[in-house]
């Protein structure tokens, strides 16, 4: 970056550092923040969906739509994280691959198991081989929302459900005997007044997706802290800045992201919920 | 403007770019000097320069992607990267589940590193190894208790920190680590002869790539390149062919 670091070895001290702080390496790590956040953004939206379809189905009077939601809550929430990250998007990739492989190359005799290898004709791949890296990056993180969708739906679900069971019957008794329809009641009584009940558990959520967002490395992106422990680890003179084993200093400012992330979003939850709470008798 | 669109269209077909076949080469990126993730964020050390020597000579497309090592066989299995070009030595299990290419690296040692002046039993001690490695295999069956890690770097690091007594890898990868710590470290014991040579790691079906790879590393080794290359990264410490 500056025009000192042509040769690193050559110079030390604070003209050493700010030459290792910009090399594009470390440009990946900071990067990467972006990849942090711009997942834990992106997420949201399918969670919430998710979260309500979930929480509906499970007060839906009809009897298999009720099983069903009631299915996928109790299934997703009782599978250890870190199975469902292994299984499922290696699982979706494969359907998707099958799916085109079928349509694509419908010509293509034999099996797409061959013993332990999963073929697919070259043009049924998702993305195609031939593709820039940064489709295949996409793709991956495509799934990993996707992933993170299901998994933390199931959880918002729950919490949804259980809010929407604790405002006040007298509420909902009210709205009706004003002449308001299920349809209003739900909408102008039921859904405002479920937030207060809800926001704590979903500020829960939230700091555990923040804490979750590592797992991604296992679908191959790579997120700050494989950067951190990437660059931190000891580097011999094969590299051009040598240094010993700093992963101290790395994960301590990973320390410090976190913090700031969690200390953030703290704040904003608790605006929300003063926000929410206007007008409603909640013991504060 | 028709034209104009017809000529690049053309010019786009006749590059021959759209025709060459694209491979992608999975490797870790954290086993220097065999592969690792250099200051500019790319793939380097020997097994990048092999490798885009042998996509050279084979006429193929080379992309680089890492994956870290524990999920390396099964994502090529499924098909996300078409090579596993990262030190993997070639042993009867790994074969049953991939296929090897010519070796490109000569079976060589591993070697027992300790904190210097530490009077370490190998053979009941407390021995670190990296997950899913030969290395890992022999220190299980050695009656040592072993330590795993994902990555190499940790296993120095657990030796340094005391939380194991040695860590048992590839001396190529120890070498360089033990010049560098100023004393600290030492070798201990023997080395010890665990594994066949290194090779290129593809699925069972790709016959063709196979066929391919082994005659362009079967070439280098005649004409003296992939030797030139083994002195240049390992120092002159390296078997050669």
């Amino acid at each position: 970056m500056f025009e000192f670091c042509a040769d690193p070895k050559s110079i030390d001290g604070l003209a050493w550092l700010s030459c290792y702080l910009t090399t594009p390496k470390h440009a990946s790590m900071y990067y990467s923040i972006l990849t942090v956040l711009g997942l834990l953004f992106l997420a949201v939206p399918p969670i919430m969906m998710l979260g309500f379809a979930g929480a509906l189905a499970r007060r839906s009077h009809i009897a298999p739509v009720r099983w069903f939601g009631l299915g996928y809550t109790s299934i997703v929430r009782g599978v250890p994280d870190i199975v469902f990250f292994l299984f499922f998007p290696i699982a979706l990739d494969q359907a998707v691959e099958y799916m085109r492989h079928k349509i694509k190359c419908p010509d293509v005799m034999g099996s797409v198991y061959q013993g332990n290898d999963f073929v697919v004709c070259q043009a049924a791949k998702m993305p195609l081989g031939t593709s820039p890296q940064w489709i295949h990056e996409a793709w991956g993180f495509t799934l990993a929302i996707i992933t993170f969708a299901i998994v933390f739906g199931a959880f918002t679900a729950n919490t949804l459900h259980g809010a929407l069971a604790a405002v006040p019957r007298a509420q909902l008794e009210t709205a009706r005997a004003f002449g308001m329809s299920d349809r209003q009641t739900f909408w102008r009584v039921h859904l405002p007044q479920m937030w207060v009940y809800a926001l704590p558990g979903l500020s829960n959520l939230w700091m555990i997706l923040i804490k979750a967002t590592p797992l991604l490395f296992l679908l191959g992106i790579k997120d700050i802290v494989y950067w951190a422990k990437e660059l931190g680890g000891m580097k011999t003179q094969a590299y051009a800045y040598p240094h010993p084993d700093w992963r101290v200093w790395y994960f301590g400012a990973l320390l410090v992201f976190y913090l700031l992330l969690t200390w953030l979003s703290q704040r904003v939850f608790d605006r929300v919920f003063a926000r929410a709470s206007r007008g409603m008798a909640v013991a504060r | 403007m028709k034209k104009l669109l017809i000529a690049a269209a053309l010019s786009a077909l006749t590059t021959g770019s759209v025709w060459a076949e694209t491979i992608r080469m999975g490797t870790e990126g954290a086993y220097p000097p065999y592969n690792f993730i250099n200051d500019a964020g790319e793939v380097d050390g020997f097994e990048r320069q092999l490798g885009d020597e042998i996509c050279k000579r084979a006429e193929l497309d080379c992309v680089w992607v890492t994956n870290d090592w524990d999920s390396i066989i099964p994502n090529l299995i499924s098909g996300n990267y078409d090579t596993i070009i990262a030190g993997m030595s070639v042993t009867p299990e790994r074969e049953q589940v991939v296929d090897f290419s010519s070796e490109y690296y000569p079976a060589s040692p591993s070697s027992y590193v300790a904190a210097a002046g530490m009077d370490v039993d190998l053979s009941s001690g407390i021995i670190a190894a990296q997950t899913n490695t030969i290395q890992a295999g022999h220190v299980a069956a050695s009656g040592a208790t072993l330590v795993e890690f994902a990555t190499p770097d940790e296993t120095v690091a657990a030796v340094k920190n005391g939380e194991a007594d040695a860590v048992l890898a590839d001396k190529d990868y120890l070498a360089p680590i033990v010049a560098e710590s100023g004393g600290a470290l030492e070798f201990v014991g023997e080395d010890v002869a665990i594994g066949g040579g290194i090779g290129i790691g593809l699925r069972k079906s790709d016959t063709e790539l196979k066929a391919k790879l082994d005659a362009v590393i079967d070439e280098m080794k005649a004409d003296g390149t992939l030797n030139e290359m083994l002195s240049k990264w390992f120092e002159g410490e390296a078997p050669q062919w």
